[in-house]
């Protein structure tokens, strides 16, 4: 029987470590992902947990050691965050084009300096071209079910790629929520034992990471690249299944909310697309019709459903917890990206490094940008920086520049 | 402990063809390193010059089960490894082969995390006293006043004591070995391999291209090494120190071989004036001084415990 309960989501993560049967944690302490570490040492103190932990001296160690353990045949797992994952950086690539399945969880805070221990997803965003599968949550119920579903999604031998679910530093990781913790017969059902394509054995002579020749090496990495195309089925139906066991689907990429009928979409990543939905709702009071499009999966970039959600519409706002400095937000970039019949589009930076961001301060933005593109007719701003109830226009894009008539309008 | 040449495996764990130099004294360490582990060992190598002798994919030229890591990850990579197979109940000894820049350099923390764990695994450094794999480069075991691309003038700082590094971790074994004497070395790694916890060998071995020597000389220089007392063979078991043959008699300074004829040999000593020789006497003196000062304190102590 699953167990309804509430607790903060460093402690969600724990548990579906636990009921994914990992055998070896390696990890090092880093706020806001310290709970993680303790919960899973606990668990194993305690004797509810069969688990090697490896209490390694830095981040970089920290994935080595959980690799290596992949390596050996064993599941794996580790956490960080901001400035552990930037440490452990290079092992991100070693990991992924070395085609081991491996998950961490990366509880998302913003890299000094000035020190800064709160949510931002700079950390998470700059992983995005190291071929990991990479998941955000946005409460912690979804952080748990996540997790586990990226154990399955990592083994399926169609795509043999590590895997990363992010939550939000503080908002979700020290906040108790309630969740449904679902019993082990239930994950047994959903999560079969490990599967990977080669493991370090005594007496079988093989090097794994080796030197290749140029067109081998490129050869690998156009097939992690489809590798990570194809996870999109591989996600969808272990969604649909763990739907099926626990009641919760995941079977899209992407969460939707009243988007059908909206002419404004906000789009965004993390546990502030929970305001954003409540911000919708006061939008809609107001006479602007809005819904929100939630990015479940970074990667494999849900393409197509952000197509089906996002052309035809009047508006995208596209939220981003994050600069890539001397452009825009890198969500802004990756939406943008897939929509070649852009609708308007605003680009919104906003509550970098913790800075809080209400639903009113979310409904503002919209109002404002909703207006400014009814009068202009069409407006593309890739960013636009709102700071404590303020609009910044970030060079290169002047307004002027920013309406440029060539672009072809969408429907 | 005792090797006998004749028992040893005649199954060869380095292939022809392998991208080594000639005269490459890893080929020779790890050809050791099979002849004493076989099939038992599962290896991790870190960045270096082991990860190119391999050779281009699909060819591989080590026999060994061998997982390619990062350069400051050999330690930690190792870790998860042994791990993983012992939960798994694989009867496997994991090896780490790094060279002197991936252990005393970049690999340090790594090293120093896993011994202060107690990891289930063989350390073995492969000490070539510089960054061979990119071309000759000084590390923290390069030797004072040699030559290298980036010590033009010669290297003005000492080697890292690190056996003695390790050894301050107060791991259950820690010893240094030469390329030069094969049975010394495949003995300690099969005494290695029969002690839990962490161990940890640190293999001396000449690079005839970095070091600048002719590569028939390889053993020779090895062996040179240790007649001239530059570099001493000696374990710490438990924490108890105690020399091996052939250094054992070199406690006695008259026995040692004057250290010219080792750097003679050696294209990266050329410039040496009469006083960098000097220094390089007085180290090997204080090398010397601090083994037999230990030595005598160590005897002293248990001859009181006996009492």
């Amino acid at each position: 029987m699953p167990v309804l309960t509430s607790m903060r989501g460093n402690d969600a993560i724990a548990y579906a470590v636990k009921l994914a049967r990992v055998e070896v944690v390696a990890a090092y302490p880093i706020t806001p992902q310290t709970i993680v570490v303790e919960k899973i040492d606990e668990l194993i103190a305690r004797g509810e947990m069969d688990a090697d932990m490896i209490h390694v001296e830095s981040e970089h160690s920290a994935l080595a050691a959980a690799y290596g353990a992949a390596a050996g045949g064993a599941r794996a797992f580790t956490a960080t965050s901001s400035h552990g994952l930037a440490y452990m950086y290079e092992m991100l690539w070693w990991t992924a084009a070395s085609r081991i399945p491996l998950v961490m969880a990366i509880i998302t805070r913003a890299l000094g300096p000035p020190w800064n221990i709160h949510v931002e997803h700079a950390d998470i965003m700059s992983t995005r071209d190291t071929g990991w599968l990479i998941a955000m949550a946005e409460n912690n119920q979804e952080a748990l079910d996540l997790a586990l579903m990226m154990f399955r999604v990592t083994e399926d031998p169609r795509v043999y790629l590590p895997g990363i679910v992010g939550l939000d530093g503080f908002i979700l990781s020290h906040t108790v929520e309630p969740l449904e913790l679902p019993d082990q017969e239930t994950v047994d059902e959903f999560l079969p034992p490990r599967r990977q394509p080669y493991v370090m054995e005594p007496g079988e002579p093989k090097a794994m990471g080796n030197l290749v020749p140029d067109e081998y090496f490129e050869e690998l990495r156009m097939d992690m690249h489809q590798s990570l195309s194809r996870a999109r089925q591989v996600i969808m139906e272990a969604g649909r299944d763990y739907g099926k066991l626990t009641g919760r689907s995941y079977e899209s990429l992407v969460e939707c909310y009243r988007c059908s009928d909206a002419d404004v979409v906000i789009a965004g990543i993390g546990s502030w697309m929970g305001d954003a939905k409540i911000a919708a709702d006061v939008l809609r009071e107001k006479g602007i019709r809005a819904g929100v499009l939630r990015l479940r999966w970074v990667r494999p970039f849900p393409w197509e459903e952000v197509r089906e959600s996002a052309i035809g519409k009047k508006l995208v706002v596209v939220l981003d917890r994050s600069v890539s400095f001397g452009h825009a937000g890198p969500l802004f970039l990756e939406i943008s990206s897939a929509l070649e019949a852009r609708p308007s589009m605003v680009g919104v930076l906003a509550g970098v490094g913790g800075v809080d961001i209400s639903y009113e301060d979310i409904a503002r933005i919209v109002e404002h940008v909703y207006s400014m593109a009814e009068e202009r007719g069409r407006v593309y701003i890739p960013a636009y920086w709102y700071h404590l109830g303020k609009f910044h226009p970030m060079p290169p894009y002047e307004p002027a520049f920013l309406v440029p008539q060539e672009l072809p309008k969408g429907e | 402990m005792a090797v006998n040449i004749r028992k040893l495996p005649r199954k060869k764990y380095v292939m022809p063809g392998n991208a080594a130099c000639p005269g490459c004294p890893e080929t020779m360490g790890f050809r050791y390193l099979g002849m004493a582990l076989g099939e038992k060992a599962v290896v991790v190598i870190p960045a270096g010059c082991s990860s190119v002798i391999q050779g281009l994919w699909p060819r591989q030229g080590w026999g060994l089960p061998v997982l390619n890591i990062v350069f400051a990850a050999g330690a930690a990579a190792a870790s998860g490894l042994a791990r993983a197979l012992r939960r798994r109940g694989v009867d496997a000894q994991v090896v780490v082969w790094a060279g002197d820049g991936g252990t005393a350099d970049i690999g340090l923390q790594a090293l120093s995390a896993a011994a202060e764990r107690g990891e289930d695994i063989i350390y073995i450094c492969v000490d070539n006293e510089a960054y061979m794999n990119t071309g000759i480069q000084r590390s923290g075991l390069t030797p004072y006043g040699a030559w290298t691309t980036t010590t033009h003038r010669g290297k003005s700082e000492f080697k890292k004591p690190l056996p003695q590094i390790v050894a301050a971790h107060r791991v259950p074994y820690v010893a240094t070995a030469s390329v030069g004497y094969p049975w010394d070395f495949i003995a300690k790694l099969r005494k290695a391999a029969s002690i839990r916890g962490f161990k940890y060998i640190h293999l001396h071995a000449p690079c005839p291209v970095g070091w600048r020597f002719d590569p028939g000389l390889t053993a020779k220089i090895a062996q040179l090494a240790v007649e001239t007392g530059m570099w001493i063979l000696y374990e710490y078991e438990n924490g108890r120190l105690r020399l091996n043959p052939p250094s054992n008699r070199l406690v006695d300074p008259s026995k040692r071989k004057p250290i010219e004829e080792y750097i003679k040999l050696q294209g990266r000593f050329r410039h040496l004036k009469p006083e960098d020789i000097e220094k390089l006497r007085q180290e090997v003196e204080m090398n010397w001084r601090e083994i037999t000062a230990m030595l005598k304190l160590q005897e002293e102590l248990e001859r009181q415990e006996k009492a």
